[in-house]
């Protein structure tokens, strides 16, 4: 039987999402590929669903009962490995095995490799599409069971994702709640550059959704909006997080080069007292 | 053999897109978790005879095949068991990637329903006929592909689709043909059907063109080529077992499809045969081209894929036995 790990204390949650991005920069280290900026940008988010909105039961990954999470940009599966290891889905040494031969830590999720994973995801723009025909069911049978769905900002360049949007607002999918990962990079640079997407918000609302903005990186902020979806019954509702790619470590912020590329081990290092320091800095806080 | 177990020649005439249809309905009323979709082809591909049955487990999703795919990968993520429907032209050929990721890789029970397929769908012209579909679903992991022979036997595709619970895509047409099998003819997915025996040469068909195929051995029978017909429904998991052994039993092989020749179902029979038992093999079908409009008759005749032309690239392949 699940139920809600609803951490409400913010230095907790905080103190996770600082060890999330910790472990996402050993295994990306460890693994010697992978998507550092978005992984990193996303722990926030992903502490807010892991250890506060999400009704799950880390072990029994397949209860009936459980909200939805699908991830559609399958490439900032470091962060969600993390926060389900730390939220005791599997053990944390497990980590390290990122993208090596054997591990159920595929370098895109891998829906039948790990239990928890809900969508296999990597090719962009296929995930809202899953989450709407989880919602239609869930909301056909009278199930209580939410969907939350992750999505990127960069994949909004496929036409998919416009298609599910449309749906999901011809179906009213009040338990439909997607966040959008909104950290204006892709790999080839500013997404407002290669094609720009703004606006966004009054776009989604055209198509008939709600629309709430946070700041991404301010959990309570995210649960908040979370919350707030739960009472919209007609509509499905888009939380527009808006994230600093790489929040928490200065030299990679803001800089599209990480969205593609691991750290160096002295990166690494680097990284990992940058973080200790704001460990300390977060404890001290009180 | 099986030639007891067929209607021939053919008394009736009906599309293959009507025993989807049919089947959907009968497998709506024993499982509560059928789920139905469409891309704003309901009418067209059969659906909406569940769809009027059954209105809260149809999902209309307009012109969108890519969301199709993806939304259907997503019901039966919830244990459902979902069958898309749309033209092969665009499901699976828009939403590959879809098929390959969201259904084939997830592992999820989404039946593909690729109806208007092949040269017959006729006057609508190349852009609408699917003669790829064979090749592009049967190179993915997970995956069953199936073109049945007639509206009876893709009824019994559907359902055999639906107990199977695995990714599948089904064939279909447009245009109404002979329905020659019945409902004790045997089904099974991955098992060949052997409709008649022959010494000199295997018509290995699948679609209409099995029916076209038996015409074809009757007319080559009367000149003195005795030839066997295997009805290959089911292109993957492909029955090597039937397919050796008639190749090695009469040494020449021709497949024949309503498809592009290039990695379509010949394709796949060549490749059994070059690993297992190496005869020739000719392929007959499109032969890397684009087709034109007209009606379906026409276009079989035009590209040899009605009796009449099989039967002749049949006799025109008898040479290669010699080699």
């Amino acid at each position: 039987m699940g139920s809600r790990m609803r951490i409400t204390n913010m230095k907790q949650l905080r103190l996770i999402a600082n060890t999330i991005r910790e472990d996402v920069i050993r295994m990306l280290y460890e693994a010697k590929s992978g998507h550092s900026a978005g992984s990193i940008g996303l722990a926030d988010i992903f502490t807010a669903l892991y250890f506060n909105v999400l009704y799950h039961d880390p072990k029994n990954p397949s209860w009936p009962d459980r909200d939805r999470l699908v991830l559609s940009n399958g490439h900032v599966c470091p962060v969600m490995y993390a926060a389900m290891a730390n939220a005791g889905y599997f053990p944390k040494e497990e980590l390290l095995t990122l993208r090596k031969l054997g591990s159920r830590l595929q370098g895109h999720p891998h829906r039948t490799s790990l239990p928890g994973i809900e969508n296999s995801s990597g090719p962009l723009g296929q995930g809202l599409s899953q989450a709407v025909g989880m919602a239609i069911v869930a909301k056909s049978e009278k199930k209580r069971w939410r969907v939350y769905a992750i999505i990127s900002d960069g994949e909004h360049g496929e036409g998919q994702v416009w298609e599910a949007a449309m749906l999901a607002s011809k179906y009213k999918l009040g338990n439909l709640t997607a966040i959008m990962d909104r950290n204006n990079i892709q790999i080839d640079g500013f997404t407002e550059e290669v094609l720009p997407l703004e606006p966004l918000a009054e776009k989604y609302r055209a198509f008939g959704w709600h629309v709430i903005e946070v700041d991404g990186h301010n959990i309570h902020e995210i649960i908040d909006a979370c919350e707030k979806s739960k009472a919209i019954y007609e509509k499905p509702t888009l939380i527009i997080a808006h994230t600093i790619p790489g929040k928490g470590i200065p030299f990679m912020e803001f800089l599209t080069e990480w969205h593609g590329k691991p750290p160096t081990q002295k990166e690494a290092e680097e990284a990992l007292k940058l973080l200790g320091v704001e460990r300390s800095t977060i404890e001290e806080e009180g | 053999m099986l030639h007891n177990h067929i209607t021939f020649p053919a008394k009736g005439s009906a599309a293959s897109r009507d025993g989807f249809g049919k089947a959907l309905v009968e497998l709506g009323e024993k499982d509560p978790n059928v789920w139905v979709l469409t891309a704003d082809v309901s009418e067209s591909t059969r659906t909406h005879w569940f769809a009027e049955k059954f209105p809260k487990r149809f999902v209309q999703v307009g012109v969108a095949e890519q969301n199709l795919a993806g939304v259907a990968a997503g019901i039966a993520a919830c244990g459902k068991k979902a069958f898309i429907s749309a033209y092969g032209v665009f499901s699976p050929g828009r939403n590959w990637d879809q098929l390959r990721v969201s259904v084939c890789y997830n592992d999820v029970p989404v039946v593909f329903h690729g109806s208007h397929t092949g040269i017959t769908v006729g006057p609508d012209g190349a852009s609408h006929q699917a003669l790829e579909d064979i090749a592009i679903t049967r190179v993915l992991p997970n995956m069953v592909v199936m073109a049945p022979a007639d509206m009876e036997e893709a009824r019994k595709a559907t359902i055999a689709a639906h107990g199977l619970g695995k990714p599948a895509y089904i064939r279909t047409c447009r245009e109404k043909m002979p329905v020659f099998t019945t409902a004790e003819t045997p089904f099974k997915i991955g098992e060949a059907n052997l409709y008649r025996e022959g010494a000199d040469v295997v018509v290995v068909a699948c679609g209409p063109m099995v029916y076209e195929s038996l015409v074809a051995a009757e007319k080559l029978h009367s000149e003195g080529i005795s030839c066997a017909v295997l009805d290959l429904h089911t292109i993957k998991p492909i029955d090597k077992k039937a397919i050796v052994e008639w190749a090695k039993k009469t040494g020449l092989v021709v497949a024949v499809e309503e498809h592009q020749v290039n990695g379509g179902m010949g394709s796949a029979v060549a490749e059994v045969l070059a690993e297992e038992c190496p005869v020739p093999v000719r392929r007959h079908g499109i032969y890397d081209m684009f087709c034109e409009s007209g009606s379906a008759f026409e276009l079989l005749k035009k590209y040899k894929l009605d009796a009449d032309g099989i039967a002749s690239v049949v006799k025109e392949s008898m040479h290669m036995k010699k080699r």
